[in-house]
This record gives structure tokens, sequence and C-alpha cells, in this order.
């Protein structure tokens, strides 16, 4: 599916995009941002609406809590940074100014995972799956690719409520149909099968189906499921996979302590305990591009493949 | 921008003209009684930041903000936000005695279940504008409140208390720039300056003088006035004459109107015994 001939995307253009689309119909909608006006692709957005581009410098806890009252004030923020930088600079603001305080801010962590690769493990944003999905009242929401990023935009303008949107940069092809449902607690079944089942997000899912089809050559029938949710979880989703199949495999572009992997272990092992794998980034990275990291890491169709072997 | 300033400025002058400072002093009194009475049930609280805090309140509240208590959420209400949290009781006996909730909620303050937290939660209680508890985040929420103003073009006011010690966080420095880069004339922040922090004197543990002039180099329009001084702190809370945003330092004594809790340190949150509750509480009928 990632051979040449497979056209793949940056969702950050889709986000962008997407969000003029709904700031031409809503004057509700203000980006704001922390110098990072070209890396959270907003270029586009000040052309167009210059006074609803908040820049506030490089001040990430400023960042959030102008996020906060700017909700406070009728408005609805995209609040838009690397997410390094403001899952890591900015928790204490992300917990008590939005999730806390319940307020509609919607928090876009750009760059994601190890998408800024040589840059080392500074940039990286690997612990952020854990952090956020630790908080109360704080939807964390990992798109998988253009289509299911434009859904997720549209969702967060629409729906009040505190939300991590963690928006991927590594290019992936499109993997969900267009008119796929997006809502929080359901996943979406891509792929049958009930050897095995492969539960993946964001920039993983391409690569969980590229996996699914190597197993099939191997008579193995690996079920896939994306879950763009990591909270709330699909439970249904979950708990089907461990009844149904031998064993899960999770993947994400994260570390395995506390994001996706756990989330889905925490779940089997309290209602049905099934043999599990749990695909991730394991401590900080050495220097590499983010597509060697990620084969490094092994998360690629060979490594959830082979993952998926030792429980089928 | 100068028109408009003109023009509010005349109208904060008409509308101080029916203050009547001796009724914000009788409200401090009441507030200051009650917060001791709060503490003492509830075996807890941060009793001298209350009674440093409580004119700028009673000012704020008695006087100065366009808020209804019987619709706390209205859109164009102006914004008040207590960033150091930690003083919620004070902020709860303010907006008891002005009928956002009932005064006998007050006795429930910290105790199991009750709404009344020892920070103070805009989920839970009208009136409250954001949660604060950790320092350094009530500015930068105040900063969008003024930036959501300016934008829709609502002629709504904001204002923050902020506790002197709490300008140790880096974060209000960063929401300072934020407010002087978009001009955000209808923004006041008011620094309850009573130079003690938890362990000790601010100057001692982190100095924050010249601070003045500190605001001033961030931008702000600076006034410095007694915060025990009802009149004082009605001139200093008028609106921008410059079109910059406003600092009020307002200095203050942690434990005011308690003679033994006055500039002492260890009551920050001390509890006083019920001895020390009924002198205090004789020494605020005076």
């Amino acid at each position: 599916m990632t051979s040449q001939l497979v056209q793949t995307y940056d969702c950050r253009q889709a986000f962008a995009e997407t969000l003029i689309e709904l700031a031409r119909a809503d004057e509700r909608i203000v980006a704001v941002c922390n110098d990072s006006v070209g890396s959270s692709n907003l270029v586009g957005f000040r052309e167009q609406f210059p006074d609803r581009l908040i820049n506030v410098g490089i001040a990430e806890q400023d960042l959030v809590g102008v996020g906060a009252g700017l909700a406070n004030g009728g408005l609805i923020p995209f609040v838009s940074a690397a997410a390094p930088f403001l899952t890591g600079r900015a928790l204490e603001q992300i917990k008590a100014d939005v999730a806390y305080s319940n307020t509609h801010v919607v928090l876009c962590g750009q760059s994601p995972g190890v998408a800024y690769g040589e840059l080392g493990p500074t940039h990286h944003s690997i612990e952020d799956l854990s952090w956020t999905r630790a908080i109360d009242n704080l939807k964390v929401l990992v798109p998988a690719d253009p289509a299911q990023t434009r859904a997720a935009v549209r969702w967060a303008a629409a729906n009040p409520g505190p939300l991590y949107l963690r928006v991927p940069r590594l290019k992936v092809p499109e993997v969900t149909p267009e008119d796929a449902p997006l809502e929080p607690g359901r996943a979406l079944r891509l792929i049958d099968g009930d050897d095995v089942t492969v539960i993946a997000l964001g920039t993983m899912v391409s690569r969980a189906l590229d996996a699914a089809e190597r197993l099939r050559a191997d008579g193995i029938s690996a079920r896939v499921v994306n879950m763009p949710f990591v909270d709330p979880l699909d439970v249904t989703a979950v708990l089907d996979a461990a009844r149904e199949t031998r064993g899960i495999v999770t993947v994400e572009e994260a570390v395995t302590t506390g994001g996706l992997g756990a989330a889905v272990a925490t779940l089997v092992a309290e209602h049905h305990p099934v043999p599990m794998r749990i695909l991730g980034v394991s401590g900080f990275a050495p220097t590499g591009s983010a597509t060697y990291l990620l084969d490094h890491f092994g998360l690629n169709a060979d490594g959830i493949a082979a993952a998926a072997h030792e429980l089928a | 921008m100068l028109l408009a300033d003109t023009h509010t400025a005349a109208a904060w002058a008409a509308r101080k003209d029916g203050i009547d400072v001796a009724e914000l002093e009788a409200m401090a009194t009441d507030v200051r009684r009650t917060v001791v009475t709060m503490v003492d049930r509830a075996g807890l609280g941060h009793i001298g930041g209350d009674l440093s805090v409580t004119d700028i309140l009673v000012t704020l509240f008695g006087a100065v903000l366009d808020v209804d208590p019987t619709d706390p959420a209205r859109p164009d209400r102006d914004r008040f936000i207590l960033s150091k949290g930690h003083c919620a009781g004070a902020l709860y006996a303010t907006l008891a005695h002005c009928g956002f909730f009932p005064r006998a909620s007050l006795d429930t303050f910290m105790a199991p279940l009750s709404a009344l937290n020892g920070h103070p939660n805009r989920v839970k209680v009208p009136g409250v504008e954001t949660n604060t508890g950790p320092l350094g985040h009530g500015f930068p929420v105040a900063v969008g409140c003024a930036l959501a103003a300016q934008l829709k073009d609502l002629d709504y006011r904001t204002y923050v208390v902020l506790g002197d010690g709490e300008l140790q966080e880096g974060s209000n420095w960063e929401a300072a720039m934020t407010a002087a880069h978009y001009d955000l004339d209808r923004l006041t922040a008011i620094v309850d300056r009573n130079r003690l922090q938890q362990g000790a004197g601010t100057e001692d543990t982190k100095q924050l003088e010249p601070l003045a002039d500190k605001w001033t180099a961030f931008g702000f329009e600076t006034r410095t006035v007694d915060g025990h001084d009802h009149a004082q702190l009605l001139d200093a809370l008028e609106p921008s004459r410059t079109g910059r945003p406003v600092a009020v330092i307002a200095n203050t004594i942690k434990g005011k109107g308690v003679s033994f809790m006055e500039d002492r340190v260890e009551w920050h949150h001390k509890v006083p015994s019920a001895d020390q509750v009924r002198t205090a509480l004789q020494e605020l009928a005076r």
C-alpha cells in the first residue's frame, strides 16, 4: 500500500483547509498559535482572517491560557503548536484551564510522534498520548489520514468541550472512507479477520493495513481496527477483538507507557485477558529521520506482522 | 481609541459619584468576619491572603464589576478572575454577600462534596470564570477574555487579581507581553502586594522590586495605591487613559484587620484557635 504508486499526504494540509472552511461559516472560530503560523500551516488562515489569527509568540503557557479565555468570551479557539511544546510545556494549563475548567478549547498538537526526526528527542512528542489520556474530561483524538483529519476538525468545532487533536505530519495514504463516522468511543474496523487483531491510530494505520496483507499471504487472518479516539476508547471493539481473535497488537507513534496500548491492555486485563503485543517508541530516540526511526522501533509492516505472528 | 477612552472615563466618573465608600467598608468588614468564621469551621484556609485581598474584591464586586448574580453567565458581563485561587474563601464570602449563591452554602466551605473547594471551580460556583489554584494561570486566561471582547467588539471589561509572590511564575510575564502587544485597554491586572509569600517575604525569596517599573516596562499603565483604601482603589480601577492595559499595584497587609495576624508570615494558612477566632471577630467588629 505504501508503494510509490500510492499517493500520500501530510494531514496538516487537511487540518488547515478544513479550519478555513469552517471559519468562513462560523465567525466564532479563531486560531491561536505560538509563533507557529508556518509549522501549524496557518498561513492561509491568516491571509483570509488576519484578525482571527492570534499569535502569542513563543509562550506556550500563555498560549493555552489565552485559548481558555477566548473560549470564555464565546469564541471557539483552535490552539495550535508543535505537539511536544503544547503538551509538555503547557500541561498544567491543559489540565486546569481547559479540562478541569471544562472549556471548549481545541488543542491541536502538530507534528507529533517522531515527525521531527533528526531534530531529536526534545522535539519528539511521544509522551503526549500518555499525558493527555491521564487528564479527566479531555478527549484525545488522533486522525489517520486526510479524510479523518477533516472529520476530526469538523467534530472538534461542533462539539463543545476540551479536546486534544493530534495532527499527523508524516505522510500517509488515504485509509478511511470520506464518509466514515467519527465519534468518541467508536472505532472503525477496516479489515475483518478472526485470527488476530491489530489496533492502530494515526500514522500507524496504513502500516497496520500493510501488515495485514503480509499476514494474509502467510495464511493469517488479521482484523485491523482504527481507533481514532484514544480517549474515550471503543470498549466494544476492544472486547470483541479479545473474545473473537487470539490476541491483540496495538501500534502507536508514541511511548507504550500510557497511550493506546496501555488503554487497551487495561481494558482487556480487567474484562477478558488475551495475549498482547504493545508496539510503540521505546525511550529517547537516536538520531535519524522520522521514517528511519519508525523502522528502528519496528513501527512498520514487518514489525507489526512479526508481532502478530507471535499471537496468531 | 482616545475618544472612546474619554467617553468611558467620563462614564466612570459619573458612576463613581453614586458609590458610598462607607458601604464598601461595611461590606469589607462583613466579608472579613465571614472569612474568619469559614476558616474556623473548615479548620482550613488561607486566612492571611484572604484578609489582604478583601478590600480589592469588595471594591470590584461592590462598585466596579458589571455582573448580575441572577444571570452570572450573561455574555457581556465583566470578567473577574482570582488568579491567586488559594484565597477562594474571600471570593466565596464576597460572592455570597452579593447574592451569587446563598450564604448558607458558606458553611460547607471545604466540607466533603461541597461545591466550595479550597480553590474556585467555575463548573460548580456561579461567578467563577476559570478554575485557579496553581499560580500563574489566571492572567493568561484574563488576557484571552479581553482579547475575545476586542475581537467580538463587546465592551465588557476584564479584571484579574494576582498575588505578588505569584508574579515569580513566568507565565504572568508571557501574558503581560501579550496584553501589551494587543493593546488590551479593557484589561486591568491588580496585584495584591502584601509582600509575603508562603514561607517568607517576597523580597527575601525572589525579589520583585522595582515592581511598578517592571509593569510599566512591560507596556502597562501602572498605578500604585493603598489596597485597603476603597476610594483609592476606585480611582485606580478607572479605565485606561492611554490605550494600554492597566496594572494596579495594591499595597496591602497580609492578615489585615486582625492585629496578631497582620504582616506575619505564619498566617499564610495557619488556622486560628477558638480564642484567636473570638479575638479576631471582636477586632473586626470595631
